[in-house]
């Protein structure tokens, strides 16, 4: 029997002091001893537990030792996106690297960018990638950090990992599919070990349930959420007082003078949340009002509307799409009216970027696309309760 | 001034002239909505609690509060005295404000007290305490299974629960935040 912090193995390479050992639990880096030669079989003292989960000793610093839990779930991390870039290499999307650094970060009246260098790091990909439909590219995916200020949580990291992926000529209906199969598909391969067979339903976890992901997912309008949970009749094109009177209505605290979408949001968190994160099976949250649409277009047929949804699985808010703005004139009007609203809150206005202006007017396709955070879908395919559990690093561990 | 960026447990603040500690926080950020932190206050002085959504933006305004580590003297009339023995002054409590906490206090136990504007207002104990048993019944023979309790009371009064193996006079090992048994202690 080894004694603890020894491990028996044969010596794989040796590279200066160390050693990697392949013993019966996986592979592990040991340090090495003078005459020892690849191919030898040893027992060394180990530098870093066995990647497998093997039993091996943590190493002694804090430093240096993860919990074994964590180490699970990076590999579960790493099952993930492999997962995920066979999804999309079978559908033929194209796997795009945009910038990370620019001039002009996403601009959202509650987005705050982090500042770098002359620019800024993106709050999403979305700009450069609309830019690259416009450019003829028609399916298209990437999967990149993102960075928003002052944003952390047991669902938030200031530095995350979003998957974006946009259809030309391609409506919201496609998106909504991509989503689902996506879903069970990431899940079926982090969750569904050898025991659970090819036919077994995804099962997300979250929070000790359990929450079956197989396509197709129940759909349900913004609306119809806001009538049936909080009792709010949403029409999309009232004041913003008469929202307001709605939404106190219900018995929901709102101040007064409070704007439109502040007063949407605090019904939506105080009754749409609790009940979404209740059920057991995903939604697709569609049909958000106009006021709601960011870089959304508008119903052709219903101009209060913005083609525009959300998934949730056990209330936890995955991705968003939009069937694209392809408007050059009302995006840049949209533009405006953010930086307006940024500037009276106090908040950084960030320039317009003019080049994706250009590229609107140049001619995007018809294209709907969506933002997924990848961060918490691994959380939904391993049952991990925090952001900071699916991460190499969290940032207070920097 | 705080802002949301510094919420975590044990901040203190003063909202309506009162000290709070916050004991509970989670933000929140609706996918194109503003972001708050729902908290969860405790009042330092009557222990009630609230929640409230904080903005991101909005300023919560510290309280006066700070520590000093000081020795447990004595009750007295429904108050608890300490003296801060690197100057000997001493300070008091009512019992009422420290609650359940003052059944597991020992003369000369070293605790820290938490003053607001210069007045204590509540004790933390250290987290265990050793106290002698000073009555229990004996425990049935032969019901030792699974996690068989009776109560027994300390020296300084306090009812615990207890494994069935303790005795008077047994010395005890008890968690002053859950007011649990822990273990044994060899004299």
């Amino acid at each position: 029997m080894t004694s603890p912090g020894l491990m028996r193995g044969r010596i794989l390479a040796i590279d200066g002091e160390l050693a990697i050992l392949r013993g019966e639990r996986g592979d592990a880096r040991v340090h090495a001893r003078p005459g020892w030669r690849p191919g030898d079989l040893v027992e060394g003292e180990a530098v870093v537990r066995a990647f497998s989960g093997g039993d091996y000793p943590a190493p002694a610093t804090e430093v240096a030792r993860l919990p074994r839990r964590r180490l699970a779930l990076l590999q579960a991390r790493a099952v993930a996106v492999a997962a995920l870039r066979r999804f999309f290499a079978e559908r033929d999307f194209l796997e795009v690297e945009t910038p990370l650094l620019v001039p002009s970060p996403g601009l959202e009246l509650h987005l705050d960018a982090v500042a770098a260098g002359a620019g800024y790091l993106i709050t999403s990909p979305e700009y450069q990638m609309k830019r690259l439909l416009a450019a003829g590219l028609e399916r298209i995916y990437q999967v990149c950090k993102c960075f928003r200020a002052g944003e952390h949580g047991v669902h938030h990291a200031g530095e995350f990992t979003m998957v974006e992926w946009y259809r030309g000529f391609a409506g919201l209906d496609a998106i909504v599919r991509d989503t689902e199969e996506l879903v069970a598909a990431v899940v079926r391969a982090v969750a569904g070990g050898p025991e659970a067979g090819p036919d077994a339903a995804p099962v997300a976890r979250v929070a000790g349930r359990s929450i079956d992901v197989s396509p197709p997912w129940p759909r349900m309008t913004v609306r119809d959420a806001m009538r049936t949970w909080a009792g709010v009749e949403v029409i999309g094109d009232e004041p913003a007082p008469d929202l307001v009177a709605a939404v106190r209505a219900a018995g929901i605290a709102v101040a007064d003078g409070t704007a439109w979408d502040d007063a949407f949001f605090a019904g939506f968190v105080a009754r749409v949340d609790p009940a979404l994160a209740a059920l057991d099976r995903p939604v697709i949250l569609e049909d958000w009002p106009a006021p709601l649409a960011a870089l959304a277009r508008r119903k052709p047929d219903d101009p209060r509307t913005a083609l525009r949804f959300e998934a949730y699985v056990g209330g936890i808010e995955l991705a968003n799409a939009f069937g694209e703005l392809t408007d050059p004139v009302e995006q840049r009007a949209r533009f405006v009216h953010d930086q307006a609203a940024r500037r009276e809150r106090g908040r950084a206005v960030y320039p317009i970027d003019d080049k994706l202006i250009a590229a609107l007017a140049e001619g995007l396709p018809p294209s709907a696309g969506i933002a997924l955070g990848f961060d918490r879908l691994v959380m939904l395919a391993t049952g991990a309760a925090a952001i900071d559990d699916v991460l190499a690093f969290a940032t207070a561990e920097l | 001034m705080y802002d949301t960026s510094d919420i975590r447990k044990g901040l203190k603040v003063l909202m309506d002239g009162n000290p709070w500690t916050i004991i509970e926080f989670q933000f929140v950020k609706p996918g194109k909505g503003a972001a708050f932190t729902r908290t969860v206050f405790k009042n330092l002085l009557n222990g009630k609690t609230k929640e409230m959504n904080i903005r991101s933006g909005e300023k919560l305004e510290p309280a006066n509060v700070d520590t000093r580590d000081m020795q447990f003297l004595y009750k007295e009339a429904g108050d608890l005295v300490f003296m801060d023995q690197s100057n000997y002054e001493q300070v008091s409590i009512s019992a009422e404000m420290v609650g359940k906490a003052a059944d597991l206090m020992k003369d000369n136990l070293p605790c820290t007290v938490l003053f607001f504007n210069e007045r204590a207002i509540d004790v933390t104990l250290p987290t265990f305490v050793f106290l002698e048993v000073t009555a229990s019944e004996p425990g049935v023979r032969g019901d030792t299974s699974g996690n068989v309790q009776k109560p027994a009371t300390v020296e300084t009064g306090a009812t615990v629960g207890v494994p069935l193996f303790i005795r008077v006079g047994d010395t005890i090992k008890i968690d002053t935040r859950t007011h649990e048994y822990v273990e044994r202690v060899a004299k």
